[in-house]
């Protein structure tokens, strides 16, 4: 049975500095797998060039299909989605609109996108309650579960989110994580890029290390027991 | 409660200034239609302003992009109009679509390769393309008659019926104002709408929720042409004679002084801020030789004081919870 995704040999430059040197990965389906490393290490890029969001070369497939020179949109029609680092929000939007947006694909489905409603504001009530607030002006919190909600509003067969527990309490981002969780056992595919270790790990099956724009180890999750261990990868 | 009461807190702050803003104009529109004179024809240049700022206004303010070149659009519209009725006897109205079906067409071509441009780059490309349609409308005497403009074009009507009266070509005017707005506001908050304006926030932001960005774009620009076509069509069904100087330079100053002062992203910041900066030279003329200065003056304290338009002045201290049911 062919992976979700697989990406081989992807990489990813800005201007004359590779950010991400030929990477290989690979997410089953509903696996949940999360990619950790120090600033710098590439994460983000890699998420952005599996999104088209910065150009890349390599080969990307998507269910054994080959995707690579799909554009972004196209992507998200796939089911491809992408939770940005800072959210990405419309700020100056209601919490409706931007979920309405998250919806873009299914078009005047009125039934989908109202059950798409129904299962976001089942995940997080309080968007239910802001329905009407402008994004910008929610918690930072709030914020998050907005852009989930969102992502979710596409109804992804992939969920990749770059960094959702940044610039959150440890509460609100245990919340946050806690529902992917849910969400991945639920079926979804999820790939996490986190920087907060030990979060990703209680959920994560399989962890890639990344480090200076290369992977320096692919193991399950319960083989990483401290920081230490992580350590060893980044400085390897 | 008594009924009084519940209107004026259904109202709240935004509704009084709607409220307020709908009596100013509607007061304002009688005043000029009874009053008549110079007056009317300052309104009716205001009402095709208005209708060039509502399509500038989809490119510029839902979608965020940045265009110099409209004019462009509005100067097919003109001349268009002009010749498909002076030299072959059109109606006016079908020679209005028709030039709105033209600048449609020339809108696809010359916007698809340019709407690959960003930001600056985007700006001069479409800066070029008004400079380009001016010298175009200048050298191509055997059609646009050059410096000499073209005369003699019929006032808007079908058949037997024309629009001859100046009060009666104002009012047509601002119907076909008030159907652009309507059109435009319905627009806005369409799946369209919340389209171009997730493109105006953030483009890969748009894309990563599957919107195609550049067929946005393009329909942006091509809905801006076609209004600014209707607005160079009736400009010279109203007018009766355009010249190159009408759709030049001079026309994206104005109309980007009027989007500003009115509220660019705003519904009807375009309208506003078409009469408004209309007017405003009018009530300044009592400043005599500092007519200029005075005028200058009011629109650098609006754009001090009211920075997101005339229209946004209702929201002042306004808590951020939009209106319910906004943007079903």
């Amino acid at each position: 049975m062919p992976s979700l995704i697989e990406v081989e040999g992807l990489s990813a430059s800005y201007g004359h500095v590779a950010a991400l040197k030929p990477v290989d990965l690979r997410v089953e389906e509903g696996e949940f797998v999360t990619v950790l490393g120090p600033n710098g290490a590439g994460k983000t890029t890699l998420l952005r060039a599996i999104s088209r969001l910065v150009a890349s070369q390599g080969r990307v497939s998507f269910k054994g299909q080959n995707i690579s020179g799909l554009s972004t949109h196209r992507l998200a029609k796939l089911g491809i989605i992408m939770v940005q680092e800072g959210r990405g929000l419309f700020g100056e939007m209601t919490v409706y609109e931007n979920l309405l947006l998250g919806a873009y694909n299914l078009g005047s489905e009125i039934e989908k996108v109202e059950g798409r409603f129904e299962q976001v504001f089942g995940l997080f009530p309080r968007l239910r309650e802001r329905a009407s607030q402008v994004a910008a002006s929610m918690s930072g919190g709030e914020q998050q579960m907005l852009a989930v909600g969102r992502a979710l509003m596409a109804g992804p067969k992939l969920l990749m989110l770059d960094e959702p527990s940044l610039g959150l309490a440890p509460k609100v981002a245990a919340e946050i994580l806690d529902t992917l969780g849910e969400l991945n056992r639920n079926g979804l595919g999820i790939l996490l890029v986190e920087q907060k270790a030990p979060l990703a790990l209680k959920l994560a099956r399989r962890v890639y290390v990344l480090s200076s724009g290369s992977v320096r180890a692919e193991l399950p999750a319960n083989e990483i027991k401290s920081h230490h261990d992580l350590a060893r990868y980044y400085f390897h | 409660m008594t009924s009084r009461d519940t209107i004026f807190t259904r109202l709240g702050r935004y509704g009084y200034f709607a409220v307020g803003g709908a009596i100013f104009f509607a007061l304002l529109f009688a005043f000029v239609f009874v009053r008549g004179g110079y007056l009317l024809t300052v309104m009716q240049l205001a009402m095709i302003y208005g209708v060039f700022c509502i399509g500038l206004n989809f490119f510029m303010g839902y979608t965020g992009q940045a265009s110099f070149g409209q004019n462009a659009f509005a100067a097919l519209g003109g001349y268009g109009t002009a010749v498909l009725c002076v030299q072959f006897g059109w109606e006016p109205v079908f020679a209005l679509i028709a030039s709105m079906a033209i600048a449609g067409i020339a809108s696809v071509i010359v916007g698809y390769p340019t709407l690959r441009l960003r930001g600056h780059y985007l700006a001069m490309a479409t800066f070029a393309l008004g400079l380009i349609t001016y010298d175009i409308s200048v050298q191509w005497t055997s059609v646009t008659q050059g410096y000499m403009g073209y005369s003699g074009i019929p006032p808007l009507g079908i058949g037997p019926f024309t629009i001859e009266d100046e009060r009666m070509k104002l009012v047509c005017l601002m119907v076909i104002l008030l159907f652009g707005l309507w059109v435009s506001g319905r627009l806005r908050n369409s799946r369209f709408g919340r389209a171009l304006r997730a493109i105006s926030t953030s483009e890969l932001g748009a894309a990563a929720l599957g919107i195609n960005v550049a067929r946005y774009k393009l329909a942006a620009f091509v809905i801006a042409a076609l209004y600014a076509s209707a607005s160079g069509s009736l400009f010279a069904h109203v007018v009766g004679f355009i010249s190159p100087e009408v759709f030049g330079l001079q026309m994206v100053v104005v109309t980007f002084t009027m989007l500003y002062v009115g509220g660019v992203g705003t519904v009807l910041g375009p309208a506003v801020g078409a009469i408004i900066a209309s007017l405003l030279p009018e009530i300044v003329r009592s400043t005599g030789r500092f007519q200029d200065i005075a005028y200058a003056l009011a629109l650098i304290v609006m754009l001090i004081y009211v920075p997101k338009g005339l229209s946004a002045l209702g929201g002042l201290g306004r808590s951020r919870v939009a209106e319910p049911g906004a943007g079903s």
